[in-house]
């Protein structure tokens, strides 16, 4: 019994991460030493325990007193070793099904080469890159949040049938080659993935209205991370290109052939396992960045529909401007969603409510603007394949809608 | 009474040190053991010695081991340096100094702090 609560007290006050294992240990034998002299002093096991855990005090304070001692705990949080005191054994093995994926997506999109599709040179294939670079990736992010939350067989197997039908669809459609149908199914097809990879993250509860929440919520801090990552990985291809240059040699076959292709692939990985293993780093940044964003983006969008209403011009958009704003609309719908997600449901509705009230109502401005220009699309299109003219007022529900 | 917060704070330090330069000694006994010399004046929150005890290892004022309670329990030990007691010897300086001035001055109930550490 007192076992039990101790064990409880000391996950609880794990969870603070600036206090560690050994810590732990060391508090755990005073409470046990004040629990046995109250047991002594005649109380009972119960009240021993819950007088002997005030005495400690406020765990918050404890935990903040920890962290400014050891401020170096909380940054060390981010490098990839675990601490001494740790059982690391599950975190290694997550880190190494990580990696071993993350390489696995980089050789993945390799493969199409030894079959004679190339990405650079004379003979190359770009539109078939640009159709499936989705394919090449997402499944091993399924996969790996099928792997973590221990998702059966059938599930996983269900999990392979959008992959598939996708697969099928991209490469088996009579697409005209660089047409507006192609560049669309290749933009929307990393969405509609995207909502596969989150039945994989929900291990199947995709039904269950908090683990939707948690998946958009873990898309905006992948898209955080998968942005620094970039980033990073920007300074790497600069720095390559530069010392090789020095020593005058040309590495741009490294940076398009290799670097490039195979590091993307592994940073969809990387970030999407860092989101899950280093959440607390992150998930204070998220909520800001968005809000910082937000507003910028309402102005933006209000001074576009102010715009469009002032000149009247919706109808004569061209359709490369509304494959355009078929983006936005998605970057809206993303925004949106993030915020409500971030959201506090206890607070009282305010300003940035209202905000996002703006958004929705742009939202759906924007795609009945989309409709309206459905038909002028078709006819300057060079096919009528109903699929261009369905996407653009669709956008972002049409996503979520077209699992497959 | 009841002795300020910052007080406790400000005196943790030579308060651990002092009880530690009477041997070796660990977190529970040490809380035990100000209850003793303070007549239960000094109240500390348990959990906040061990940050302090932390701290005072870094600096190198005490040296913790990892022994077994008598109960089998992993118990950490610690133990006074040198520097330690030069601390100690230091600060205990500094609180007569403060004492003395507080004494000196006019004002009656000052008397009342409590003498020596």
């Amino acid at each position: 019994m007192l076992d039990e609560r101790i064990a409880e007290w000391r996950s609880y006050l794990r969870r603070g991460q600036a206090i560690h294992q050994v810590d732990v240990d060391e508090l755990e034998d005073h409470l046990r030493s004040q629990v046995a002299d109250l047991k002594e002093a005649g109380l009972d096991e119960d009240e021993a325990f819950l007088i002997a855990v005030k005495r400690i005090g406020d765990l918050e304070a404890l935990s903040r007193e920890f962290a400014s001692e050891y401020s170096e705990r909380l940054w060390k949080r981010l490098v990839l070793a675990t601490d001494a005191g740790e059982s690391g054994v599950g975190w290694n093995r997550e880190a190494l099904v990580a990696v071993g994926l993350a390489v696995a997506a980089g050789v993945a999109i390799k493969i199409p080469e030894l079959f004679g599709v190339h990405l650079n040179g004379p003979d190359r294939d770009v539109s078939f890159y640009i159709r499936n670079f989705s394919l090449f990736v997402l499944p091993f992010l399924a996969g790996f949040f099928a792997w973590k939350r221990g998702m059966e067989f059938a599930g996983r197997l269900w999990l392979m049938a959008p992959f598939m039908a996708a697969a099928l669809v991209m490469n088996l459609f009579p697409f005209t080659p660089e047409g507006h149908t192609e560049l669309l199914a290749a933009l929307h097809l990393p969405m509609a993935l995207w909502l596969t990879v989150g039945v994989a993250y929900a291990g199947g509860a995709w039904r269950d209205h908090d683990q939707r929440m948690n998946y958009v919520r873990f898309s905006g801090e992948w898209f955080i991370y998968f942005a620094l990552i970039a980033l990073g990985g920007g300074v790497l291809m600069g720095t390559t290109m530069f010392i090789f240059g020095a020593i005058g040699l040309d590495a741009e076959f490294l940076l398009n052939e290799w670097i490039l292709p195979c590091g993307v692939m592994g940073a969809v990985i990387i970030a999407g396992w860092l989101v899950e293993a280093k959440q607390s780093v992150i998930e204070n940044m998220a909520p800001v960045l968005t809000l910082l964003f937000t507003p910028l983006f309402t102005l933006v969008l209000l001074a576009f529909l102010g715009t469009m209403v002032w000149t009247g011009s919706a109808i004569d958009v061209e359709r490369e401007v509304l494959i355009g704003f078929d983006l936005l609309l998605v970057v809206v719908v993303g925004l949106l969603l993030y915020a409500i997600s971030a959201r506090d449901p206890q607070a009282e509705p305010g300003a940035f409510d209202g905000v996002q009230l703006v958004y929705a109502l742009d939202y759906e401005s924007g795609g009945a603007a989309a409709a309206n220009s459905g038909p002028h699309g078709v006819e300057h299109g060079d096919q009528v394949l109903g699929i261009d003219a369905a996407d653009a007022p669709e956008a972002g529900r049409a996503d979520r809608a077209r699992r497959t | 009474m009841k002795i300020g917060k910052d007080l406790v704070a400000a005196s943790a330090t030579p308060m651990v040190l002092a009880i530690l330069s009477e041997g070796e000694s660990y977190g529970y006994a040490i809380l035990r053991r100000v209850d003793e010399l303070s007549g239960g004046e000094l109240q500390w929150t348990d959990g906040m010695l061990y940050p302090v005890l932390h701290r005072l290892e870094r600096n190198g004022y005490v040296k913790a081991t990892w022994g077994k309670a008598e109960s089998g329990r992993r118990r950490k030990y610690y133990r006074i340096t040198d520097r330690g007691s030069e601390e100690l010897a230091s600060q205990r300086q500094q609180w007569r100094v403060v004492d003395a001035t507080l004494r000196a001055t006019s004002f009656h109930p000052f008397q009342m702090v409590p003498q020596g550490i």
